[in-house]
């Protein structure tokens, strides 16, 4: 980390208690969702949060913004400690730390126009721009690409895309320093989600905005962050800059991550190893002990099934959690590595090479033994990313 | 005007890109139910009817409390002099047995006690079923339990009964606060069915605010540092004028028809004022000699209940978001 990080957790634990009973309630069990992160994020920087569904990215996103209250530990904001402030002293720095959501059609209002959507965090906060609240909300929406003269619509009017747009510009209509974005574009398909993925970059650019990026694509997180975080089961198990993470993963679960990540090229997809796991994600109600990733960890020792291991640095700025680093090649890194160009893999499967014609046609209308199709649900056992 | 420079943004007016609300669009789909339409009429003309009913009642030469013995037969036992209940040119829909009084002034005078009644009470209802609904659907926790334990206690309670057991206590009590005996039943009436009345709505609208309450519009508001009744009432509220409306439009004929129960068991409105309930209650005796009379306050009755209830079927229907995202 080069800067002074703007918004910061340090040890951030948020639990759900499981309760029991109406009104004298008891606790029977608890939900670790996030179990002690820290990290930062600078200005004007993107941190990515990656890792599957259920580890606890959301809710780390939510408790940064003191959406949620943090069970333990501190969020730093400028300096200053927020983890104690009751909801009303929050209210002023809510200008400064926005949201934006995943699903762009329960985010936004379907009673309320695009004007008052947009126009509500004026209002909350009592804000009074310069020539008016309608018109910097329409300087807002011509920035996000919506049509001005659309104030008066209603959400159920626009596309998924453009709703995100509206989202977007709620989001940064005050100019926050902090946006922590949730899934942005997971609910669009992929030629909306380059849009909205050049639209935050533009605006973070253009306004300094610093971006805590939680998502579960790999690639959609490579093109928007400077640094990536890679939870599992609540807990932060590598994070580094983004191109070292790329070439040189060194956590085992990274490795799982990316070797998902089906590749547009069939003489490679055929002939790769996968890293496929085994068993599903565990019980946040019983984490398992030791390092959380060891039941399904193609690495595991005796020593991680009873020693948790630290975050520490592997090398300068680049932290894993994992007794054994895996520092030799396995071979996804360089197939999503920042050298693959995914560009120049699309020539070949426009134009499938002759070998591989040849190859199908001898084995008829049946595909080829051993290869591993990433479509085929009985091959393809990664969770849901 | 002095000068004032001209705004970059074009002002909305010139040229209206409003776009539909979802409440438009229930409007156009309300629009194409023909019967909903003729039930929306039909109910239009009754309230205009019941609203200047003493101006039609006086303009036809009516009087629902004036005894007109002319009209009756004393051989019979002073039943309605000829056939149809007595029905003549002054007197339309015949007259009462016994006082001679009009029929159809009374009709109309008593739809005006019933609807008055009906009207207020729903208000009433849907006022403190919203407040109460919402409060307990979004704070929860021990608040929800608490009102959840009290409306299962109201929805408990054998509610005729009370009303007929509490009837002479309450009025007197009105009464005593310086109301008018005709006023004094009247707002008892109201009283008991509000009081009643809300737990029903409260519920429906908790379970509503309960899954509104996850949508991220929500999060987002708290996200921006909303206040809570900022929440409750610009947030939630308009997303919940749906059920509100229906359950209004249902529960209209449900108290029009109780509050003629009530007075027919003698509970709810006394002479002179006229109530529907009361009507049928005295006509149920002559129904044998003079079956008009149970006719006309029963087919009234029958048809605004009827009207209510395929009207609020089609407003449920207009408003229910299954049928669309505004692309019929």
């Amino acid at each position: 980390m080069t800067a002074e990080p703007i918004l910061s957790a340090d040890a951030l634990v948020k639990h759900f208690p499981i309760t029991k009973g109406a009104i004298r309630k008891k606790t029977i069990g608890t939900v670790n969702a996030v179990n002690g992160i820290s990290i930062g994020v600078a200005p004007g920087e993107t941190l990515g949060l990656v890792g599957e569904s259920g580890c606890g990215k959301s809710t780390a996103g939510r408790t940064l913004l003191k959406l949620l209250e943090p069970t333990a530990g501190n969020v730093w904001y400028d300096g200053r400690d927020i983890t104690g402030l009751t909801k009303r002293e929050m209210v002023p720095l809510r200008r400064e730390l926005q949201m934006i959501f995943q699903d762009p059609y329960s985010s936004l209002n379907p009673r309320h126009t695009v004007g008052s959507i947009i126009s509500a965090p004026y209002e909350v906060q009592k804000i009074d721009p310069p020539g008016g609240v309608k018109r910097a909300v329409q300087e807002t929406m011509e920035r996000v690409g919506l049509n001005p003269e659309h104030y008066n619509r209603y959400p159920n009017e626009f596309s998924g895309g453009q709703r995100q747009r509206i989202g977007i510009a709620r989001a940064v209509t005050l100019r926050p320093k902090v946006v922590v974005c949730d899934e942005p574009v997971s609910a669009l398909d992929v030629s909306i989600q380059a849009q909205v993925i050049n639209l935050l970059q533009d605006l973070q650019d253009e306004f300094g905005i610093a971006y805590v990026f939680v998502a579960h694509d790999l690639s959609v997180v490579r093109q928007m962050s400077h640094r990536v975080a890679v939870m599992y089961l609540g807990s932060i198990v590598e994070i580094t800059d983004r191109d070292s993470l790329y070439a040189k993963p060194l956590h085992p679960y990274t490795h799982a991550l990316m070797s998902a990540v089906p590749v547009p090229d069939p003489r490679v997809e055929a002939t790769r190893e996968r890293i496929v796991l085994q068993g599903d994600l565990p019980s946040p109600i019983n984490l398992p002990s030791g390092c959380v990733f060891h039941t399904r960890c193609f690495r595991a020792q005796d020593r991680c099934r009873m020693e948790v291991p630290l975050l520490l640095e592997y090398s300068p700025g680049h932290q894993v959690a994992c007794h054994y680093p895996v520092t030799e090649s396995l071979g996804s890194e360089l197939i999503v590595g920042p050298d693959s160009g995914l560009v120049e893999l699309q020539a070949p499967m426009v134009q499938p090479p002759s070998e591989v014609i040849a190859d199908m046609e001898s084995a008829g209308s049946s595909r080829p033994e051993g290869v591993d199709y990433a479509g085929d649900p009985n091959t393809f056992r990664e969770g849901d990313w | 005007m002095s000068t004032v420079t001209e705004p970059v943004v074009p002002p909305v007016v010139d040229e209206p890109v409003t776009g539909m609300s979802l409440r438009a669009l229930a409007w156009r789909r309300l629009r194409r139910d023909r019967g909903a339409m003729f039930a929306m009429y039909l109910l239009i003309f009754i309230f205009l009817t019941a609203i200047f009913t003493p101006l039609i009642v006086s303009l036809l030469g009516l009087d629902p409390y004036a005894f007109d013995g002319t009209a009756l037969d004393p051989s019979q036992g002073s039943l309605p002099a000829g056939p149809w209940g007595g029905a003549s040119l002054d007197h339309p829909l015949g007259v009462e047995p016994l006082t001679g009084r009009d029929l159809l002034a009374r009709l109309l005078y008593g739809a005006r006690v019933s609807l008055f009644i009906a009207l207020t009470s729903v208000v009433i209802i849907a006022v403190i079923g919203t407040t109460i609904g919402i409060v307990a659907g979004y704070k929860g926790g021990w608040l929800d339990t608490i009102i959840g334990r009290s409306t299962d206690l109201l929805l408990a309670f054998p509610f005729f009964l009370m009303l007929i057991a509490l009837s002479p206590v309450l009025t007197q009590r009105l009464e005593a606060a310086g109301l008018s005996p005709e006023a004094a039943r009247i707002g008892y009436l109201i009283l008991v069915f509000a009081f009643f009345g809300w737990p029903y709505l409260a519920r429906l609208i908790r379970g509503q605010v309960l899954s509104l309450r996850e949508r991220e519009f929500v999060e987002a508001a708290v996200a921006s540092g909303a206040p809570t009744r900022r929440i409750l009432f610009k947030e939630m509220l308009p997303n919940l004028w749906a059920p509100i409306i229906v359950y209004v439009t249902i529960s209209m004929p449900t108290l029009i028809a109780a509050e003629a129960v009530l007075s027919y068991l003698g509970v709810g409105i006394i002479e002179p004022t006229p109530s529907w309930g009361k009507m049928l209650a005295d006509s149920v005796r002559y129904f044998a000699v003079v079956p008009t009379y149970l006719f006309i306050p029963g087919t009234a009755l029958f048809i605004v209940v009827y009207a209510f209830n395929v009207f609020g079927d089609a407003v449920r229907d207009a408003l229910d978001p299954r049928t669309g995202r505004g692309t019929r």
